[in-house]
């Protein structure tokens, strides 16, 4: 009999810490399929940022670097001009990508580095306590805005795959989400486009997924995946950007 | 065409022993004045095909050292002060995450922006870790254009070795001199300025490096560990490392101390001053002597050991107001008198100011 669902190779048989009706398990999961799909498993060096996915490297089972708050993009720029044979990607959250690492994030995209970066926007930040991120919707209750979101005291949700789309260096940008099985067989699709356009030396991909955080977001985790449905999308509208 | 001698800056010279000592990756940031070290690479590197990058901050810069050292290459970044304080945070994550690297300081006046004079006033910066954690930086203080090349072998040599961070110290001064400089060299591509040619050092390969897991289980670079022993058994091995440093590395240079009164203690740039002193004052008989730490950390405490049961008068010196000063006063333990001259902000202690001092304290 042919067999057509089994563990990902490139995901350890490790239960992980992630809270009930997360995303990062279903993503982690998601680029195990695809890493193990292209047979890049032995050599892709993955970077690990700060946040709630830290530790992604004691799920995945393949080489990987921890960076500090904000500089996985520079890191994984060190490591693929180094070493181009090997297939390098970034998983960053939106605090780490967007807020604190915006430099590193938009010169090493403007530089067209062939890299892959996947992108985690939950509009919270989780490790630390909930706290705002840039993505944060308009309204959004967070430890640090606790009576909502404000444009005019707090700033916009930033949009920030919007942003990287205009640059030169940047060859695709799509906005995915994890809301529902066919919006996650969609977002698998756009991580391996992203991976295979490292492997064909295209230049900078970028996936960002709109993953759910119940705990921050203190509803339901089927509340969660609706909230991103329902309210989420409509500030950051799915598809291709780029 | 063969060269003995070329005349070079100490920016320039740091960049040539950089290459020579197999660096195959360098990222910068522009800073004065350190840009002609920027700026050697950028053209060498790439003669060399190896790689260089125009970061766009320091903090960037060091962080893709961090990445090249990762898996497995002879990484270096160079700056001066303002932009080291960027580095720091990288640098605490280097000797965290056990990696190699190379970070050049050319010292300027500060705090703040401060200015482009030469000083030493990142001293304490450089010796007592620099960024969050219990952590050192190997710290080598190159004294001339010569030693500023010589120093990148012996840098990347230690950092290899221990898998640390190694930092090279110097100043505006060292910078921006030209000096004679004597080359080792040997075979590979030519320098059109120069002439130089590359040795083809054959570097071992590093077997925590990260390659791709092929026929291997996976390689992790970290610093987080979540539960408190974990953490607390990594201090403890980075003790354990430092110890053996401070054992095997200390290196330092003694000038006229055996039946000295007065023993001069200074280092780089102020060194060279202070042995100009040595020679007028030896000239007139005058007992005095000199200790030039060349490592900073390790400081060469065992030199203070063995000579401060005599009844000496250790004076320090130092472009900063006392930075040093403090490592020779827990050497010395108060078995000695320890006495200070020093100049910030750009200033710098000259000879007849080391003269006056000399004789006010009337021996």
């Amino acid at each position: 009999m042919k067999k057509i669902f089994k563990h990902p190779q490139s995901l350890r048989k490790v239960s992980t810490h992630y809270c009930a009706g997360c995303g990062h398990g279903i993503a982690h999961r998601l680029i195990a399929e695809v890493v193990d799909e292209l047979n890049i498993r032995e050599k892709v060096i993955g970077v690990a940022p700060v946040g709630c996915a830290v530790v992604a490297y004691d799920y995945w089972n393949f080489d990987c670097c921890e960076a500090a708050h904000g500089r996985a993009l520079a890191v994984a720029t060190g490591i693929k001009r180094c070493r181009p044979q090997n297939i390098v990607f970034t998983y960053q959250g939106d605090g780490d990508l967007a807020a604190i690492g915006t430099n590193e994030t938009i010169h090493a995209a403007n530089r067209g580095e062939n890299l892959t970066a996947i992108f985690i926007n939950n509009a919270v930040y989780g490790m630390t306590g909930g706290q705002m991120a840039p993505t944060t919707l308009i309204g959004q209750k967070t430890a640090t805005t606790p009576y909502g979101r404000e444009a005019n005291y707090h700033g916009w949700p930033l949009k920030i795959s919007e942003i990287l789309a205009l640059l030169k260096g940047v060859v695709y940008v799509e906005r995915v989400s994890l809301h529902a099985p066919l919006e996650v067989l969609k977002a698998k699709r756009a991580i391996k486009q992203a991976f295979f356009n490292q492997i064909e030396k295209r230049g900078f991909s970028l996936v960002e997924i709109l993953s759910p955080c119940p705990t921050y977001w203190q509803m339901s985790p089927k509340e969660a995946l609706d909230w991103i449905k329902e309210v989420m999308t409509k500030e950051f509208p799915l598809g291709r950007i780029k | 065409m063969k060269k003995e001698k070329i005349l070079i800056s100490g920016n320039e010279a740091i960049g040539e022993g950089a290459i020579q000592a197999g660096c195959f990756f360098y990222a910068g940031y522009p800073i004065t004045p350190q840009n002609e070290l920027t700026a050697y690479m950028a053209k060498r590197m790439l003669q060399e095909k190896r790689i260089f990058i125009q970061a766009e901050s320091e903090v960037s810069a060091i962080n893709m050292v961090l990445g090249a050292s990762s898996c497995g290459f002879r990484a270096m970044t160079s700056s001066s002060s303002p932009g080291i304080s960027l580095k720091q945070e990288g640098i605490s994550y280097l000797a965290a995450c056990q990696l190699p690297a190379v970070i050049v300081n050319i010292m300027r006046a500060g705090p703040g922006l401060g200015n482009v004079f030469p000083a030493q006033s990142d001293y304490f910066q450089a010796t007592k870790g620099g960024g969050h954690g219990d952590y050192h930086s190997i710290v080598l203080a190159p004294s001339n254009i010569q030693e500023a090349f010589d120093f990148m072998f012996l840098a990347f040599d230690l950092a290899d070795k221990y898998r640390n961070p190694v930092m090279i110290l110097g100043d505006g001064i060292l910078g921006q001199m030209m000096e004679p400089l004597r080359l080792s060299v040997v075979s590979g591509q030519l320098s059109d300025r120069y002439n130089l040619k590359t040795k083809n050092r054959k570097l071992k390969a590093k077997s925590w490096a990260l390659t791709g897991c092929k026929k291997r289980s996976p390689h992790i670079i970290r610093s987080l560990y979540l539960k408190q022993k974990e953490i607390e058994e990594l201090n403890l091995l980075l003790q354990k490392k430092y110890k053996t440093i401070k054992q095997k590395e200390s290196r330092w240079q003694e000038v006229d101390i055996e039946d000295a009164k007065v023993i001069m203690v200074a280092y780089g740039t102020m060194a060279r001053i202070a042995k100009g002193v040595v020679k007028k004052l030896r000239e007139k008989n005058k007992k005095i002597g000199l200790i030039r730490p060349i490592t900073l950390w390790p400081f060469p405490q065992r030199v203070f050991e063995r000579i401060c049961q005599r009844r000496i008068i250790f004076l320090v010196i130092e472009m900063s107001y006392g930075q040093m000063l403090e490592d020779v006063k827990l050497a010395v333990e108060g078995r000695a008198k320890v006495e200070f001259l020093g100049r910030g902000g750009g200033g710098i202690p000259k000879e007849q100011e080391i003269l006056h001092k000399i004789e006010s304290l009337k021996i």
